[in-house]
């Protein structure tokens, strides 16, 4: 299967970008990683008139640890570059854990984190592991740069905010209060498989009490299930095994999922709390071995 | 020269724009008339007579049709031809020089690392990316490095044996 005809831009600057974006009227769609874009093209789920290639701007390809701890992500940034990475291990290892779980090896030498959160696939692991973290993306338009918080930006299946003329050209994860931990756990069936379940989980550690906590979800809802509410129960508190417990509960019960051929909605739900305890257990069993 | 969307038609019809783009692939430099649609594997296939270079599954799930696009693995179906503009590609083609075969081919054959063949070409670049980084992986690493292909005769068994006895070859050959 082939793509219908569109036209084709390649430009070198985001001003240039935005400019084509703009003329197009809402005609034209971004070209990163392609990793979604281009299959959804061939099965003519999408149809662009235009396709504006950003892979020429080469500014947009890095990612970056600031002194503080704020994380840069560029729009070019792929996947793979997030794997085997020290500095990003280090600053958000919810990132570190779920980097080598995205799609599969091929997928992720081209496939784009700015472009994954971006596509807001209800089954994404990037937009629940941005979800989690309470970044937010930069994007840019004619009349310059906005800062649009994750909650505000993944709104929906495959809907985000941005208006037809900006581009998202990077994301950023600010600096931790305190020391930052969390993982990432997913089930599938086999690799590159939609997942069962997947679960985003970060902490900022002041000590041994919760300073922030985010939890997110995929796989089990039409959208990404922002569960921040839930674990938010966890500030201001030293981990236990019972507010564990109970938090995991919380989170199993704002999961929304639909019974279908990878399991039943109750299953589903099961793994979501089992997958909570595990890894918050996981954190409490570190850093009472670290103290 | 090629100028082509097989698939469509033999040759784009009038006033169908073309972009002009020159990709080395496996070391020559070739230069096309592509529209923006064709997508690399097709052009692979059909305008420059590669067709080692399978495609599989038309959802890039199956990894049939992986290359080297600059030294990395992609799904060449899941690209466009003109996004290869500037850029240097490996295919199965790429592998064997004239007279001997690449230890991963050797591999393949000596632990019958092939039922059909079909996935054959993927799974070598993807091995190939794989034993460039690291020459000495474990099977646990072999098995991660080609989970994004597909082989339906089931022969995975063999595959990862094949890719271990190519990386140690590799190894006594670099030595």
């Amino acid at each position: 299967m082939y793509p219908s005809r569109f036209g084709y831009e390649l430009p070198k600057t985001v001003e240039e970008a935005v400019a084509l974006l703009d003329a197009s009227g809402g005609e034209a769609k971004v070209l990163a990683g392609g990793q979604s874009l281009v299959p959804m093209m061939r099965l003519r789920f999408a149809a662009p008139e235009m396709i504006i290639d950003i892979n020429g701007i080469e500014d947009l390809h890095y990612n970056r640890v600031e002194a503080d701890g704020t994380v840069h992500i560029g729009a070019l940034c792929r996947h793979e570059e997030l794997e085997d990475n020290a500095a990003i291990a280090k600053a958000i290892p919810t990132i570190a854990a779920a980097a080598p779980l995205v799609a599969d090896p091929i997928v992720r030498t081209r496939g784009t984190f700015v472009g994954s959160v971006c596509h807001a696939d209800p089954q994404g692991d990037w937009a629940a592991t941005m979800t989690a973290l309470g970044g937010h993306i930069v994007a840019q338009g004619p009349k310059g740069k906005r800062d649009i918080p994750i909650a505000d930006f993944v709104i929906g299946p495959f809907q985000n905010t941005l208006a037809f003329n900006e581009i998202a050209i990077e994301a950023v994860i600010p600096a931790p209060k305190g020391v930052r931990v969390g993982n990432y756990l997913k089930l599938e069936r086999r690799v590159g498989d939609f997942a069962t379940a997947s679960v985003a989980v970060t902490l900022d550690m002041n000590g041994d009490t919760v300073a922030y906590a985010g939890i997110a979800l995929a796989g089990v809802g039409g959208r990404t299930i922002n569960a921040n509410e839930a674990a938010s129960a966890l500030v201001g508190k030293k981990l236990t095994a019972e507010n564990i417990a109970s938090v995991a509960a919380e989170v199993a019960a704002a999961a929304e999922p639909r019974t279908d051929h990878r399991g039943s909605a109750d299953y589903k739900r099961q793994i979501v709390k089992t997958f909570v305890e595990r890894i918050l257990l996981g954190l409490l069993n570190t850093s009472q071995k670290a103290a | 020269m090629t100028s082509l969307y097989d698939e469509v038609q033999a040759a784009p019809g009038e006033g169908v724009p073309t972009r002009r783009v020159t990709i080395k692939v496996n070391g020559a430099d070739r230069t096309v008339d592509v529209e923006p649609r064709l997508l690399l594997a097709h052009l692979l296939r059909q305008g420059l007579k590669l067709t080692g270079t399978h495609t599989g599954c038309d959802t890039s799930n199956c990894g049939a049709c992986t290359i080297l696009f600059d030294g990395r693995p992609i799904k060449s179906c899941t690209m466009l031809a003109v996004q290869a503009d500037g850029h240097s590609l490996e295919t199965v083609e790429g592998l064997a020089s004239a007279s001997e075969l690449h230890p991963i081919q050797e591999g393949f054959k000596e632990e019958h690392g092939l039922h059909c063949g079909f996935c054959t070409p993927g799974m070598m670049l993807a091995a190939k990316a794989l034993l460039d980084k690291n020459d000495n992986p474990t099977e646990d690493e072999v098995r991660w490095a080609l989970s994004g292909n597909l082989c339906r005769c089931t022969g995975y068994q063999n595959i990862v044996k094949s890719v271990l006895w190519a990386a140690e070859k590799m190894r006594a050959e670099s030595k």
